[in-house]
């Protein structure tokens, strides 16, 4: 890497660690390096505008261990703000310091904002049905084989609608999982979990040092 | 006749021979009556020959078959049959007095012959063939030939039980069917569900009646047994079985147990009708019954209501006052019909009301019961139509695939042989064998069940998201209800919950051991998660990094390992080892950070679940070993109140080990002990008191408390006398430091004596036991004897010494003998008779009491007025307590023999003794090296000397030699009392000689240098009786020419 490489690494480094929580400026330097390794293997047309939608999900699928289509699209989302299809050097610091790092209400706003598919501010039961429609063994021989999983979605809205307005609002959401944390991935896993988040960090805040 | 056999008749206790009952003999009339027309009535089966003979010792000589020389040979002394089985051997066969017989045939022939002693004959037979069933068809089953035979037999049996079953129904003054039926019937309409019933449901365990009125079956009618109830009342959780007896009806702890039919146990005491046993055990009926007028108080006997009425459902359940009315006009009817069929004696119609039948409760109970026998599991399959737990699992298996590795590993098996070896445990057993529960009728079932079934068969085929989503869920029930614990065992939950913890999952192991952290409350889940093999899963989870789920699982841990199996589970997998290295936490400020605080929340659960461990003597061992003491010692030192609970509660488990006393001595736990005994949790403050009680054995300990100015807490702790666990605990740990005298002067300080009396009265053994203790060792102070004279302690405690508590028994007659030391108190003692109960306590079986009523004795003796006069009162008294010098308890003979040293005292007394045998028994002991049975040996013997010939009968008896050797004990005491003993042994001349043939003059010349006076004295004066003997001797043998010789010392 080049020393003009070096040098807008480390300022814009500096930039984002005041902007974003969680991170000193070493590990913002360490993860824009990898934001710009990680897009570099992409073709050059695309490495403009950063990672995209395909190359984000093989992140969360190697690196974190997510395996659902729908959570691994959502997540996308949820990082790319901008809803341009390509997550940011800026976007990636941001959404990883809340992946990693994450307080307990940053990580509700950002599972919130993972589950709300539709973007309403609201989780319906049609997205909870969406979300964990494969989550139960189907029984063929049933009449309906989708009976279970509406019971399901019942009973989690029974356990997070506290407006009883027959869908999940921000507030239903936070209430809910601060009273009980198991409940913060309640619709699908979108966080990553400790040993791959600690594998994670080691492996990429140790990298300045073997340069 | 087999059940006959085995239940109805009536062995002797011995077991080998038949009483002589007025049952007995019907049954053998009837045997008799059986055999002798066996050959007549059934010729063809009586030809066939039994597996194996009878054989029995027979009155029967050779001559007798003289009469039937066509069917037997006589040979000299034997006789045998003609008729011989297809190896050509005999059919009967006698050489007396010995008899074999193969057939029912000669078995007839037999009995005819013996004429005036058959009964006899048929009664040895029984005795010597105690399964004559097996013996006649063997092991295997009847062939078609012996069918009949079979079905002889079998009527046979029917008809001796009905002659055993007879008696029930003709016994005057006790229980009857008819009585019974007819209470039940009016208690059925006491039924009902309003706010106001009295009771819920009464119902028969049977409702197929025998003829006899009886519902239980044969075998249980043996016994008195008339049937069996199930009453849920309105108070009593849940239910109660009721069993209904000839001679009164008690409750049951279990009907239809997994052991088949016996396996029921009275829980309570029989009451003489089902009203009064419901009265006591239901203070809602009770009230209801006394209020409400039902006048059932008197139950209106068989003959009285021949006639009852249904009682419509909506009668029920109504207002107070329309029930009562209603209730009233019932009885009223009853009265009214009474008169009105009296003459006519209708028969009696008995129908269930229309809510019984309403309920589908009438359906044909035995069914039920029948199913409830097999296994619960399979049942429920049945019933609910769910597929059998084992393949939902392996779906579930196949369906998470990777996620759920292993998940019916073989590891979840239990166990085999593992109750092979037992191991000590401080626990009380209740907890060992709980009741199964009997499954309550699919119609009771609440709505919460099926909703539970729901969920848990969602959670069976569930990926972890919606897996966790049913677990809160389900967390949402109400898990303390034992209706919900048993739900989820009972739809295979406990399978599921348990396979999550073997899954990678951590949301979904937390949520399962949220679940089963709250209902391992239950001893009946705890057993099934011990089964299901949760606690090695368990265990395996406390090396995981994540300290909530390290928590969980210790708590659950703590939950389960309330029973013996399950802590030695936890211990034989590592358990303990990892639970000691929970507490490896270094709490020191008050105000701690978030992840401190999730470190001293793993540390509590840590010592939680050690503590439900420690109750296991090798568990205690395995803390040690896995260097759990150190650690509790650090965390006592913690401020954090929840921590110090289970903390302090491992240690006073675990202070019932020497080590673990010394432990808590040496490393400065005593301090901080006796710091929180002032804490303001009367929990912590019990098991503070607690530990002190055990370790306060050790003489340093009770300095240090002490030092520690522990003492002062303790005595204000004796204020809280509502608690009474902690009042035991208190009360304990004053008990042990009152054996300090230092302590005893604090004690005196603090006023604690007075109120140890106060404490008397109106306490929980345990207490007492404590209190007596502490004022029994606190009296050997003679300033104290005064106080508790002062503050009227003599009474209470000389009327303890009619309790049956032992350990109590042991403490009172100590006090108590303490208290008689101080002459006034004696009086008192006297005037309460309290001597006369002290030697009654001599005839208790426990020799600890026995050696504390002789020690208590003694006293008495020496201080009472007229003593001689009062022992002699005791009839019989004299003789007890020389017997009980056969005991083989050392304590109790020396206490004996201390007593019976003051008993001959009072030469009218010593004459008796002797008359006893007091001397050659007092002469076997002599040979002891117990220095504490010498020393009262030899004062015993010193003062039985006294009385006529004894001193010779000594040594007679052999006793003069050993006491010599006594002299060369290390003990002073023993010297002492040795010296008197051969003082007065010495008297006689021969005794001398032996004496001095065992080298008793050297020894005596070092005691006469002694500082003892007494024993100086002793030592001399028996030195100058063996002089004296040998001066005479020269005198006789030289004349008195050489006594100028011998007058001076001997060399």
């Amino acid at each position: 890497m080049s020393a003009m490489n070096r040098k807008i690494i480390q300022n814009l480094a500096e930039t984002l660690c005041k902007q974003v929580k969680h991170f000193n400026k070493a590990e913002s330097g360490c993860l824009i390096r990898l934001f710009h390794g990680l897009v570099g293997e992409q073709a050059e047309r695309r490495a403009a505008h950063g990672l995209d939608r395909v190359r984000f999900r093989n992140i969360l699928h190697n690196t974190f261990g997510m395996t659902e289509d729908v959570m691994m699209d959502r997540v996308f989302r949820v990082f790319d703000k901008d809803n341009d299809t390509y997550v940011t050097v800026k976007e990636w610091v941001e959404g990883l310091s809340v992946f990693l790092r994450g307080t307990l209400d940053e990580k509700i706003k950002f599972c919130f904002d993972v589950y709300d598919l539709n973007g309403d501010g609201f989780i319906s039961r049609e997205e909870m049905f969406q979300m964990l429609k494969d989550s139960l063994i189907r029984q063929p021989t049933e009449e309906d084989p989708d009976e279970g999983i509406k019971d399901v979605v019942e009973i989690a809205l029974k356990k997070m609608d506290y407006d009883h307005d027959g869908r999940v609002s921000y507030s239903d959401f936070e209430k809910t999982v601060v009273d009980e944390n198991l409940l913060l991935e309640a619709f699908g896993n979108c966080l990553p979990d400790m040993k791959r988040i600690l594998l994670f960090e080691q492996r990429a805040f140790q990298e300045p040092q073997e340069h | 006749m087999g059940v006959a056999l085995s239940r109805a008749i009536q062995w002797s206790s011995e077991g080998d021979t038949l009483e002589k009952s007025p049952l007995n003999n019907d049954i053998l009339t009837e045997i008799l009556l059986f055999t002798e027309e066996f050959g007549d009535k059934h010729p063809h089966e009586a030809r066939l020959t039994f597996s194996e003979p009878l054989q029995w010792k027979t009155t029967l000589e050779a001559s007798d078959f003289m009469s039937d020389l066509t069917l037997y040979d006589i040979r000299g002394e034997s006789a045998m049959s003609q008729e011989c089985d297809d190896k050509g051997c005999p059919l009967l066969h006698l050489s007396p007095p010995h008899i074999t017989v193969h057939s029912f045939y000669h078995m007839s022939n037999l009995v005819l012959l013996n004429k005036d002693k058959k009964m006899k004959e048929v009664q040895t037979c029984l005795e010597a063939n105690r399964e004559p069933m097996k013996k006649i068809f063997g092991p295997r089953s009847p062939t078609i030939h012996e069918d009949k035979l079979f079905n002889i037999l079998h009527q046979l049996d029917e008809k001796l039980l009905s002659i055993a079953v007879r008696p029930i129904m003709t016994i005057e003054g006790r229980l009857s069917p008819a009585a019974v039926n007819t209470e039940v019937d009016l208690l059925k309409r006491f039924c009902g569900t309003g706010e106001n019933r009295a009771l819920k449901s009464v119902r028969y365990t049977s409702d197929y009646v025998f003829s006899n009125g009886c519902r239980s079956p044969p075998w249980r009618q043996m016994d008195g047994e008339i049937c069996s109830l199930i009453i849920e009342t309105c108070d009593t959780e849940p239910t109660l079985f009721i069993t209904c007896n000839t001679s009164g009806v008690f409750l049951d702890e279990e009907i239809n147990g997994e052991g088949g039919e016996n396996s029921y146990r009275r829980k309570s005491e029989a009451y003489k009708d089902l009203v009064t046993l419901l009265k006591n055990m239901s203070p809602h009926f009770a009230k209801a019954s006394n209020e409400k007028d039902f006048a059932i108080q008197d139950v209106p006997s068989p003959k009285k209501i021949l006639h009852v009425e249904t009682v419509d459902a909506e009668e029920t359940g109504q207002t107070l006052k329309s029930y009562d009315h209603e209730e009233k006009n019932v009885l009223e009817k009853a009265r009214h019909q009474l008169v009105r069929n009296k003459p006519g004696g209708r028969k009696k119609k008995l129908e269930p009301s229309l809510k019984w039948k309403n309920l589908g409760l009438t359906s044909p109970f035995d069914e039920a019961e029948e199913k409830a026998r097999k296994s619960r599991e399979s049942k429920r399959i049945l019933e609910y139509g769910t597929k059998s737990p084992a393949s939902q699992n392996k779906k579930k298996a196949n369906f998470s695939g990777s996620s759920l590795p292993g998940c019916q590993s073989s590891q979840k098996i239990k166990t085999p042989g593992a109750d092979d070896f037992s191991e000590s445990s401080s626990e009380d057993e209740e907890d060992e064998e709980q009741p199964e529960r009997r499954a309550e009728a699919a119609t009771d079932l609440p709505s919460e069940y099926w909703q539970i079934q729901k969920l848990v068969k969602y959670l069976k085929g569930a990926n972890q998201t919606a897996t966790v989503i049913v677990l809160c869920s389900l967390r949402d029930f109400n898990l303390v209800q034992e209706m919900c614990q048993l739900a989820i065992r009972d739809v295979g939950g406990l399978e599921v919950l348990i396979n999550l913890l073997d899954t990678d999952e951590t949301r979904c192991k937390i949520g399962s051991l949220k679940i089963l952290k709250e209902i391992s409350c239950n001893s009946q889940i705890r057993r099934t998660i011990a089964d299901l093999g949760g606690l090695q899963t368990m265990v395996s989870i406390l090396d995981s990094p994540d300290k909530e789920l390290k928590s969980l699982a210790a708590e659950t841990i703590a939950n389960v390992a309330k029973f013996r199996r399950a802590r030695r589970t936890v211990r034989q997998h590592g358990g303990i080892k990892r639970l000691v290295e929970l507490l490896d936490c270094v709490p020191d400020g008050v105000s701690l950070s978030k992840e401190q605080e999730r470190d001293v929340e793993v540390a509590r659960c840590g010592a939680l679940a050690l503590w439900s461990c420690s109750k296991s003597t090798w568990n205690k061992e395995a803390i040690r070993r896995a260097g759990g003491i150190p650690l509790l010692a650090r965390l006592l030192k913690s401020p954090q109140k929840n921590v110090l609970i289970p903390v302090v509660g491992t240690l006073q488990e675990c202070a019932s080990e020497k080590s673990y006393r010394i432990a808590i001595q040496t490393e400065g736990m005593i301090e901080d002990l006796v710091k929180n005994l002032s804490c303001d949790n009367q929990e912590l403050q019990m098991h503070c008191a607690s530990a002190i009680f055990k370790c306060a054995e050790d003489k340093h300990t009770r300095d240090l408390v002490r030092q520690y100015g522990g003492l002062k807490p303790l005595v204000m702790l004796l204020n809280q006398a509502g608690n009474k666990q902690l009042l035991a605990a208190t009360t304990g740990a004053i008990w042990k430091c009152s054996i300090s005298m230092e302590n005893v002067a604090k004690f005196q300080e603090y006023k604690a004596l007075e109120i140890l009396v106060r404490l008397l009265k109106d306490q929980p053994e345990e207490v007492l036991v404590n209190v007596v203790g502490a004022l029994g060792e606190c009296a050997q102070i003679s300033e104290n004897l005064a106080t508790i004279r002062r503050s009227s302690g003599i009474k209470p405690l000389v009327n303890l010494l009619t309790g049956t508590n032992q350990a109590l028994l042991v403490n009172v007659t100590r006090a108590v003998g303490a208290c008689a030391t101080d002459p006034e108190n004696m009086t008192i003692i006297d005037c309460l008779d309290g001597v006369r109960l002290l030697w009654s306590l001599l005839k208790n079986p426990n020799p600890e009491v026995q050696a504390s009523a002789a020690w208590a004795i003694c006293p008495c003796i020496e201080n009472a007025k007229d003593a001689g006069e009062m022992v002699r009162s005791f009839v019989g008294g004299l003789e007890l307590i020389v017997n009980l010098l056969k005991s083989q308890n050392k304590d109790v003979l020396a206490s004996v023999c201390a007593a019976i040293a003051k008993i001959a005292k009072d030469v009218e007394n010593l004459a008796v003794i002797t008359d006893h045998g007091v001397v050659p028994m007092l002469a076997d002991l002599t040979n002891t090296g117990d220095d504490k049975l010498r020393r009262y040996l030899a004062e015993a013997i010193a003062c039985c000397c006294t009385w006529g010939s004894n001193c010779v009968s000594f040594g007679e008896a052999g006793a003069v030699a050993p006491l010599v050797h006594y002299l060369r004990s290390n003990d002073p005491l023993v010297h002492q009392a040795t010296a008197l003993a051969l003082f007065e042994l010495s008297k006689d001349p021969k005794n001398c000689i032996t004496m001095h043939e065992n080298g008793v003059v050297k020894l005596l010349l070092v005691m006469i240098g002694s500082t003892d006076e007494i024993l100086q004295e002793a030592a001399a004066s028996c030195v100058a009786n063996i002089r004296r003997l040998a001066l005479a001797n020269e005198k006789a043998k030289y004349g008195p020419m050489t006594q100028q010789l011998l007058t001076s010392p001997p060399p």
